[in-house]
């Protein structure tokens, strides 16, 4: 199953993010918590009401109907948004959004530091929870063979839930950190989802390291492009290389066959 | 043959009818209809330009805003600049279509989800260029501006409305058509009775292409003032998915009453709503792709036939 709408939910985290900080000062780090937990009852909620209902259609009307979903579900969190807080930007500035670290020549934003080892603590977790906790392997066993994990005893259904919720709740992590970094506006999410497919294309599907060399990838091939070419084409090389890429292994990089 | 006959009959004279009403627009009320109709008409053509791909042969373009957009951009581009209208048409048409063959031939080589992401990226791409490119926004030269009247342009509105329509009604009839539905249907028994599944998808990529291309120039002529970027919006994607969904994705009627439907409601909900009508358009399009895949249509059609008889629908049935 895939969600376009992912996005949306990374716009959800960092709205929390924002709330968080400007109602009660919670500094954004620690608001990956509460956002997380929040955007896992928000995932959990839309998988039992929308995406649940397609557990048993063909795999190809289930990626087919999730993607029409999942359009039609970014347009509704982003109208959501519109019209709670407005289109305005958003941004959280923290007391050490200016603070640097020099390091020889170099200059190194600590925000965007701190921003990566969290975002690295993350990775780490769920690299733990998925391989060596009983629902992690539940999942992982679900996404090799559904119906071999069925027979196994595993409980198919809260499985996808668990893993849904679970997706929801990271990309809430994801917005409560790109917060910290960037301004948050509704119309963010398309921009988010197509870093995250991008990502999880290029790192092999279901892979949690390949995901995170790739995204670490992405990042420098953005930050390349901004210098070389400007910087409205920072998304656009993203986007084009994930074409090229796209072009000449069509399964996606890391299928087999 | 009389089955054959019907439909061509009733859509002829809902033409000759389209066709006369630019002449009320002197009455009350009647140029606010006109325009409406414009838009109706524009809408169809959209709309059945990604029908052609996405209804007949099930292949979900989700970057379909990138051809209507190509086809704005080059008519606005060669028209305001002093090209006659019928060859900046035939120009946006040609780079759409040009364009369809380029992204359709690796695009359409995909499986999965790919193929959706893959168009969707190549949208974003369009869009986010067109907008650095060309930041200013496209209003009209005053001399066409003086000369600018509603007629003309509904009856290009009114042409692409019929020219889409007839291209989905020949492949809704035609042995590529048939072939096309197979494909949608599964692709490893059409291959093994002898259709060519990758030409089919490719022709019906190209030809939904050209035909959004078409679409897009017929709102280049029509619309005053609007950022380049605009006509790659996403909603170019959106609304034309949402008219196929709610009409009937794969049925010739279905993009023809949908943007019936979907102009009436959002005349309605937009003046009472404002930006929150689009909330209500993403759920009803959920809704419809959750519990009623066949759309409006499929629900008459149903509702039509008696309860106990075999249902033979003439139509494809949509997939799913």
């Amino acid at each position: 199953m895939l969600n376009v709408a992912h996005g949306e939910l990374i716009m959800l985290g960092g709205y929390a993010a924002f709330w968080l900080f400007t109602l009660w000062h919670l500094d954004p780090f620690a608001s990956v918590l509460p956002a997380g937990g929040l955007l896992f009852v928000v995932g959990i909620i839309l998988y039992r009401v929308l995406f649940s209902r397609l557990l048993h259609a063909s795999d190809e009307t289930k990626i087919k109907n999730s993607i029409l979903i999942g359009f039609g579900l970014a347009l509704v969190l982003q109208t959501v948004a519109i019209a709670a807080w407005t289109g305005d930007e958003r941004a959280v500035t923290t007391a050490y959004a200016g603070a640097v670290l020099r390091a020889g020549g170099i200059v190194v934003p600590l925000a965007r530091l701190g921003g990566l080892a969290a975002a690295f603590v993350i990775v780490m977790l769920l690299h733990v929870f998925l391989h060596h906790t009983y629902p992690g392997r539940a999942i992982r066993a679900t996404a090799d063979d559904v119906d071999a994990a069925s027979l196994a005893g595993i409980p198919v259904p809260t499985v996808f839930l668990l893993a849904f919720g679970l997706g929801s709740a990271l990309a809430g992590a994801a917005g409560t950190l790109a917060a910290v970094t960037d301004t948050v506006s509704p119309s963010i999410g398309l921009a988010w989802t197509l870093k995250a497919l991008i990502v999880v294309v290029l790192g092999g599907l279901g892979s949690v390291a390949g995901a995170f060399a790739a995204g670490l990838g992405l990042g420098v091939a953005e930050s390349v492009s901004g210098v070389l070419l400007g910087n409205a084409y920072r998304e656009v090389m993203g986007l084009v290389l994930f074409l090229a890429v796209l072009a000449l292994r069509p399964r996606g990089v890391f299928a087999r066959g | 043959m009389g089955r054959q006959f019907l439909p061509a009959a009733a859509g002829l004279a809902l033409l000759a009818l389209a066709a006369l009403l630019p002449a009320l627009a002197g009455r009350p009320g009647g140029r606010a209809l006109l325009s409406w109709t414009l838009l109706v008409l524009l809408y169809i053509a959209l709309a059945q330009s990604w029908n052609v791909l996405g209804g007949f042969s099930g292949q979900v373009n989700l970057g379909h805003a990138a051809f209507f957009g190509l086809g704005a951009m080059t008519v606005r581009l060669l028209w305001t600049r002093g090209t006659p209208l019928g060859a900046a048409l035939a120009a946006g048409t040609a780079l759409a279509a040009i364009m369809g063959l380029v992204i359709g031939a690796p695009a359409l080589r995909l499986r999965g989800p790919y193929f959706a992401i893959g168009t969707l990226a190549v949208a974003e791409i369009l869009r986010i260029t067109a907008g650095n490119v060309l930041p200013d926004i496209a209003a009209l030269p005053p001399q066409l501006l003086a000369a600018y009247t509603l007629a003309p342009r509904y009856y290009l509105a009114l042409a692409l409305a019929a020219l889409t329509t007839a291209v989905a009604a020949w492949i809704a009839t035609s042995r590529f058509g048939r072939g096309l539905v197979a494909v949608r249907e599964d692709e490893d028994v059409a291959e093994s009775i002898g259709v060519n599944a990758y030409g089919h998808t490719l022709l019906a990529f190209v030809l939904s292409a050209a035909l959004a291309g078409a679409a897009g120039g017929g709102f280049a002529y029509y619309h005053v003032g609007f950022y380049p970027s605009f006509a790659f919006s996403p909603l170019w994607t959106f609304d034309p998915l949402l008219i196929v969904y709610l009409g009937g994705v794969g049925t010739v009627t279905g993009p023809i009453v949908g943007a019936v439907v979907f102009l009436a409601l959002r005349e309605a909900l937009a003046l009472r709503l404002g930006e929150l009508h689009l909330l209500i358009f993403g759920v009803l399009f959920i809704a419809i792709v959750l519990a009623l895949p066949g759309g409006i249509v499929q629900a008459v059609r149903d509702a039509l036939v008696r309860p106990g008889t075999v249902g033979t629908t003439r139509e494809v049935t949509p997939a799913s």
